[in-house]
């Protein structure tokens, strides 16, 4: 499985590839911002997407609204590993569709069980 | 309105107008109009320099403000000693992140090179541990134990190695978290920085009211609307979750919000 990370963060983008290498996903990209994300996703096959929200170019609401208007992208499964924690902000990514949501600081076991959970459900409705 | 209600000069403004209005309402009742028209323009007259005056006061203090503010253009670009406040603000938070990011990937490099050596420590104490145990079944023949016995010797002379490499990292993850002070330090220099800028604006704003109150401009309450939330507003990590309602407080707020919500 391929598997894009996107954050502004050089260190985070660090830690969750690490974290996804534990949990065996090895086929990892990376990218600091969902303006370069974007394309990225659009040429490259991937099969699922961690982003963050605050970022200077492109946020992570809009990469996701992007992604899900996105004839090719639209049902590509995506997760939210963020520090915002306004409930304002969670219902907005829930409505625009993401599937999962985990707000920093988090743990493996978190971040394990949250993808976990995306995969059963994306299974399921096949 | 903003400002003090008493500009250096009221009373005596005051006194000079009633004064003056007084005379007015004398002369209108002689019926002697340019002596009227006169007062008239001594009141506007009396007005008006009260208000050159403090304008130019205010120039003054707003002059004041930008020479302590130190954000002159034209010295911008030489030594850091003539950058504006803001600007060292600036600097000085870019040099905490770059602090903190060495910092975190000095540690994240060190746990990556620990991994493997305590993994393979782990790895052949397994192995070994399983021979031992047929030793101790006697379900072991004389050259298989011979072969035992030299794996063993090994395993601990690597094991001494393995235990010196271990140690090393993690005193280099110890040291590498100094950036705490260091940063800790700036970040303190920055808030009291900040604080000067504040303290600076507040002082023009008195200023300005103070000039307002002259002119009997009156634009009602000052509404400062702060952040027409059209849009929802990203503010980063929260400090304070459990003082906020409008904010969850860890992994299972926000579980518990999603399912309330059918997601």
């Amino acid at each position: 499985m391929k598997i894009l990370i996107v954050d502004d963060f050089s260190t985070m983008r660090r830690i969750i590839k690490n974290l996804l290498r534990d949990l065996g996903f090895t086929n990892t990209s990376e990218a600091d911002d969902g303006q370069t994300a974007l394309p990225m996703l659009q040429n490259g096959n991937f099969d699922f997407l961690v982003t963050d929200w605050n970022m200077p170019g492109m946020s992570g609401i809009e990469l996701l609204k992007a992604v899900r208007a996105d004839g090719k992208l639209k049902n590509l499964p995506i997760l939210m590993v963020t520090a915002e924690a306004k409930r304002d902000q969670i219902i907005e990514a829930a409505q625009a569709g993401v599937n999962g949501y985990v707000v920093k600081p988090f743990t493996a076991a978190v971040l394990k069980e949250k993808i976990e959970k995306i995969f059963e459900r994306v299974d399921a409705s096949k | 309105m903003l400002g003090a209600d008493n500009f250096e000069g009221r009373t005596e403004l005051l006194d000079e107008l009633k004064q003056r209005a007084q005379t007015l309402v004398q002369k209108l009742e002689e019926g002697d109009f340019p002596a009227a028209a006169e007062m008239i323009r001594y009141i506007n007259e009396a007005r008006d320099h009260s208000i050159y005056r403090e304008v130019g006061k205010l120039t003054r203090g707003l002059h004041d403000a930008i020479v302590n503010f130190e954000i002159d253009a034209s010295k911008a670009g030489l030594e850091s000693d003539n950058f504006s406040k803001i600007a060292n603000a600036q600097e000085r938070l870019d040099y905490v992140i770059n602090l903190t990011q060495k910092s975190a990937d000095k540690t994240m490099d060190m746990v990556e090179q620990g991994i493997p050596v305590a993994e393979q420590l782990g790895a052949e104490a397994s192995l070994l541990q399983a021979d031992w145990q047929r030793l101790s079944r006697r379900d072991m023949k004389p050259d298989e134990f011979r072969e035992l016995y030299r794996r063993i010797d090994q395993f601990l002379g690597q094991t001494v190695v393995h235990s010196g490499v271990l140690s090393e990292k993690f005193n280099s993850i110890l040291l590498a978290q100094d950036f705490q002070d260091l940063s800790g330090q700036v970040i303190k220099k920055v808030i009291t920085l900040v604080q000067d800028v504040e303290y600076r604006l507040v002082d023009l704003m008195r200023v300005a009211g103070q000039v307002e109150q002259l002119t009997g401009i009156f634009r009602g309450a000052i509404d400062v609307d702060v952040a027409k939330v059209a849009d929802v507003v990203a503010e980063g990590p929260q400090i304070k979750a459990d003082q906020r309602a409008d904010v969850v407080s860890g992994q299972d707020d926000v579980d518990d919000l999603l399912s309330s919500l059918g997601f």
